[in-house]
């Protein structure tokens, strides 16, 4: 798998999976219009797993439903356009929306427990998703089903299939909705927080067993986590959001060990090591604005050690910052 | 499971036996049933011999014994004001009542239920705010005036209903219908409308606001997130989900019905169980009033333990625990 | 603390609601009518002396045989209809708002009971809640209503005890819900450091409930009690109606509608269709308030 570094779209020949230009998602409040997403641009490979990591409100969850058109109204997507593998399918019509989520981007969210309807069986639940897609005979769904959840990894899976979700521990949930994210074999998956609601100790096996996938099936991952550790295992690039905008993207390896932008600085920084020994843990002072409050310029900029007079004026793009792209002025100096 | 089921019954037995106490007491207040029984011109050798006939020298507890063995056999006396066994009385009435309640519950389910997942889904439409504004009318409105309106409107203006009573009844041993004739329809239509209303009202808001919050749960977002299509999502999956709480209350509410069916009854003079009661208490008659104290308990008990149970059988996470309730 | 109050979702709510505008107004109208009856009725319905037998079961004012004094119409004792209804009303309001009083009072202090000093006494409260629970109120009250009448039938009071036997039993068929719902609260707020911290200074567990918890619980307690309101209100003119309510020498829209019952058959509709109206009016416009303070009250939907 050769390293992405800096990807643009018109540099290398292989075209994105997925390709997000100039998103924007709004919400008319009783107070105004908020902007939940403002200007988000990024794209997904084939294949490839791209971290999504910011802080709660950051916008981050929010991508996820716009790409899957699952924003819940009267949250729209006010501007920008959503591209899956050269088609537009931001302006798709529900139905055509709906033949689109579980075929080709599937997503999983945090609590595997609340995702499972209670009163249905495993098996039901994925011999419908199946049939749905698929144009396969009941037989052969179950057939299907039952290799699913070999491959995610549960145990004596045709015993299972018949159990229902309050049989099965946790970590076994998130398999079963791992296993209902794959049923109709999706390019694209997204993964919003799925180890948060887990054990640490069936954090690792979740996130073994998505590499696992996106290695097997060459499916591709979205990974919205704030949980950088998480990041570092698994995915191959990162974007850093904040406050509804793209503070920094690129490879994982430069963006935690070289990160350029102040914000991702500071996360970084602010993440205890186990060897490190460090008197005080590093924090970033004052916290995220919220919807309403976002400062002009840089949204950043009320807590960056590093801005100047044009941070506090001129919103900033990304821009190519050596082995990431970053919104910064301070890089272009 | 078993012991669940076991501690159930126990439970009910002790409510029973607590009622049945009531019931009884209430003998103790009435004055004189010798008195009442024979009237004024009695000797006093027929009073006491009709004193001991009917076991009132005996301690308490060996009355409270007496008739909670009787009660058991649908024993409940003579009625003081009409002179006849109670047992009979009751028996010559609940048909009546029994087709009355049934038909309301049907035409309350078979109404409410769909029109609870219409509004549902269809939030803001035309036919959803009329149908809200139905429910708001049955919630707010007394039954015995939906009833009494009804009369003015269908029997009285227009003439096409009766107003009152049973109509023609088919007998059938000792039970009676009037549901295979005409004339009998005709006279249980408004009776049962207007003790369906205020269930129907109940159970449409009931299935809407349920059907609400499913529809906001993270199991049938993920459904959504899977591609599947709105009928399976809707009517498969959040239908289901949506059915399984409002089956208790739902359950309950039908014993509500045997309740607002004594109104029902007095307005329509619908010759039922629940008329009987009014004019008990209206009379003091106090073998009736205790005698349908006992029933009326007994029959709420025993729905409640049959909306346990039914909760147990159709949520499967019940049937490893279930004492555990569980929401969705 | 009222002007958190005025700035507040409640407030924003209702000024946002045509609805709970146009029903406060009714309920407000009804409140007045029936309050200021004496000074409002254009005639006496009770004194005996007024009442013209010739006057008896004539139309409302705008019909053939009307008369301008009798705006509704009279009743077949020659009271007018609108005095009565407007007397009536007072009778309902009074049964309803004391009935839910009373359950509020026992309810909460139940609760507030149970809930803070727990053990047995607790138990017991809620084995009997839970039975109360299952069966529906107004038989509560019917059963309680009938089964006091038997006990005090023999002694006098006749008309005074069975308003107030009336209110009894209406509380007491209604008292579970703010029982529980107090206790749950209760259960939660004990727990909380303040009510710690109470306890360990000494302050006694009275004053620890009434001062520190009570306040706390009031906001749900408040949107029973405006519901409770109406179903107090249709219970007692359900009771009334089946002639086991109020006593006759005292109407109430029940019993005018109980009377009218009789005409019907006769033509003379205005003697059930006024009251009835009366009573819808007044019990939707209750309960809409009621809907529209469980929503504005409801922390989930802001």
């Amino acid at each position: 798998m050769p390293s992405i570094q800096n990807y643009n779209s018109d540099q290398y020949g292989e075209a994105p999976l997925l390709e997000l230009r100039h998103l924007q998602v709004e919400f008319p409040t009783r107070k105004g219009l908020l902007r939940a997403l403002d200007d988000v641009s990024f794209s997904i490979m084939r294949g490839e797993t791209l971290g999504v990591v910011g802080e709660s409100g950051a916008g981050k969850s929010l991508t996820g439903a716009a790409i899957i058109g699952l924003l819940e109204p009267p949250g729209r997507i006010a501007g920008g356009e959503i591209w899956l593998e050269g088609r537009r399918i931001d302006s798709h019509s529900p139905e055509a929306m709906r033949k689109l989520r579980g075929k080709e981007i599937a997503a999983i969210f945090q609590d595997p427990l609340t995702s499972l309807n209670p009163l249905f069986t495993v098996g039901r639940q994925l011999t419908d998703t199946i049939q749905t897609h698929l144009s396969l005979t009941y037989s052969q769904s179950r057939q299907r089903a039952v290799e699913l959840l070999a491959r995610t990894g549960i145990p004596a899976p045709e015993l299972r299939i018949d159990h229902y979700p309050h049989q099965f521990s946790g970590g076994m949930r998130q398999r079963v909705v791992i296993a209902l994210a794959l049923a109709a074999e999706p390019k694209l998956i997204i993964a919003d927080e799925p180890t948060t609601a887990l054990d640490v100790s069936i954090q690792a096996q979740i996130i073994r067993l998505l590499k696992q996938v996106s290695r097997d099936l060459g499916t591709s991952i979205m990974l919205i986590t704030h949980d950088m550790g998480v990041i570092a295992e698994t995915a191959d690039r990162v974007a850093v959001m904040y406050a509804g905008r793209v503070a920094e993207i690129g490879a994982v390896d430069a963006m935690i060990h070289r990160p350029k932008h102040p914000y991702t600085k500071g996360l970084m920084a602010s993440i205890p090591s186990i060897r490190a020994h460090r008197d005080r843990l590093a924090q970033i002072e004052g916290a995220m604005p919220r919807l309403d409050v976002i400062p002009k310029g840089c949204a950043f900029n009320p807590r960056c050690a590093a801005r100047f007079s044009r941070c506090l004026i001129e919103r900033p793009e990304l821009q190519d910052a050596g082995e990431s792209r970053a919104a910064c002025w301070a890089l272009s100096q | 499971m078993f012991a669940f089921i076991v501690r159930r019954l126990l439970q009910a037995s002790m409510v029973m036996l607590v009622v049945a106490f009531i019931a009884f007491s209430l003998f103790q207040y009435v004055g004189d049933p010798v008195l009442s029984m024979l009237g004024q011109d009695a000797t006093s050798e027929q009073r006491a011999q009709l004193r001991a006939d009917l076991g009132l020298n005996e301690p308490f507890y060996v009355q409270f014994a007496h008739f909670v063995g009787n009660a058991v056999q649908g024993e409940f006396g003579v009625s003081y004001r009409q002179g006849r066994k109670v047992s009979e009385l009751l028996a010559e009435r609940f048909p009546a009542t029994l087709e009355l309640a049934v038909c309301a519950a049907l035409i309350a389910l078979i109404t409410g239920i769909p029109m609870g997942v219409y509004t549902a889904l269809k939030r803001g439409g035309f036919l959803s705010q009329l149908f809200m504004g139905i429910s708001l009318l049955g919630v707010s409105l007394p039954v015995f005036l939906v009833g009494i309106f009804f009369i003015l409107f269908f029997a009285v203006l227009l003439g096409w209903l009766p107003s009152y009573g049973r109509g023609e009844v088919v007998q059938w041993g000792r039970f009676s219908t009037g549901l295979i004739t005409v004339d009998g329809l005709k006279h249980i239509v408004l009776p049962a409308i207007t003790l369906a209303l205020f269930q129907l009202a109940l159970i449409m808001r009931m299935v809407r606001a349920e059907m609400l919050e499913v529809q906001r749960t993270d199991y049938i977002k993920f459904a959504r997130a899977r591609g599947l299509s709105e009928r399976l999502v809707n009517f498969s999956y959040a239908l289901k989900n949506t059915l399984v709480p409002v089956i208790t209350i739902v359950g309950l509410q039908l014993g509500s019905l045997i309740a607002f069916a004594i109104v029902t009854e007095t307005v329509f003079q619908w010759p039922g169980m629940g008329l009987l009661f009014i004019q008990s208490v209206q009379t003091a008659d106090v073998p009736i009033m205790a005698a349908y104290l006992v029933m009326i308990s007994f029959v709420f008990v025993s729905i409640n333990l049959v909306v346990d149970m039914l909760y147990v059988m159709v949520d499967p996470r019940l049937r490893v625990d279930p004492s555990g309730a569980g929401r969705h | 603390m009222l002007k958190q109050w005025l700035d507040g979702p409640v407030l924003y709510s209702f000024s946002q609601s045509r609805l709970a505008q146009f029903a406060a107004v009714v309920a407000l109208l009804m409140i007045c009518g029936a309050l200021f009856a004496p000074w409002l009725a254009p005639l006496n319905p009770f004194d005996l002396a007024s009442l013209d037998l010739n006057d008896s079961l004539l139309p409302p004012a705008w019909a053939a045989q009307g008369q301008g004094k009798y705006v509704l119409g009279t009743d077949d004792q020659g009271r007018d209809v609108l005095s009565t209804i407007l007397y009536g009303s007072r009778i309902s309001l009074l049964v309803g708002f004391s009935s839910v009083l009373l359950a509020m009072f026992l309810g909460v202090g139940l609760g507030l009971l149970s809930g803070f000093l727990g053990g047995r006494l607790d138990a017991i409260i809620m084995r009997i809640a839970d039975v109360q629970l299952s069966f529906p109120a107004i038989l509560i009250a019917l059963l309680i209503d009938g089964v006091a009448r038997v006990v005090f039938a023999d002694q006098g009071h006749g008309d005074q005890m069975a308003i107030l036997v009336l209110i009894g039993s209406i509380s007491l068929a209604n008292w579970v819900s703010y029982a529980r719902t107090v206790r749950g609260s209760t259960l939660v707020e004990k727990n909380k450091e303040y009510v710690q911290a109470a306890r360990v200074i000494g302050v006694p567990a009275i004053a620890i409930m009434i001062k520190h918890v009570l306040p706390n619980v009031m906001g749900p307690v408040l949107v029973i009690a405006t519901i409770n309101i109406a179903t107090a209100i249709i219970t007692e003119a359900t009771l009334s109606f089946l002639g086991v309510g109020v006593p006759p020498t005292t109407p109430s829209l029940g019993t005018m509608i109980n009377n009218g019952n009789n005409f019907l058959y006769s033509g003379e509709w205005w003697l059930v269709v006024f009251p009835g109206l009366a009573l819808v009016l007044l019990c939707m416009s209750v309960n809409l308030l009621g809907d529209w303070l469980r929503d504005a009250l409801n922390p989930k939907l802001q």
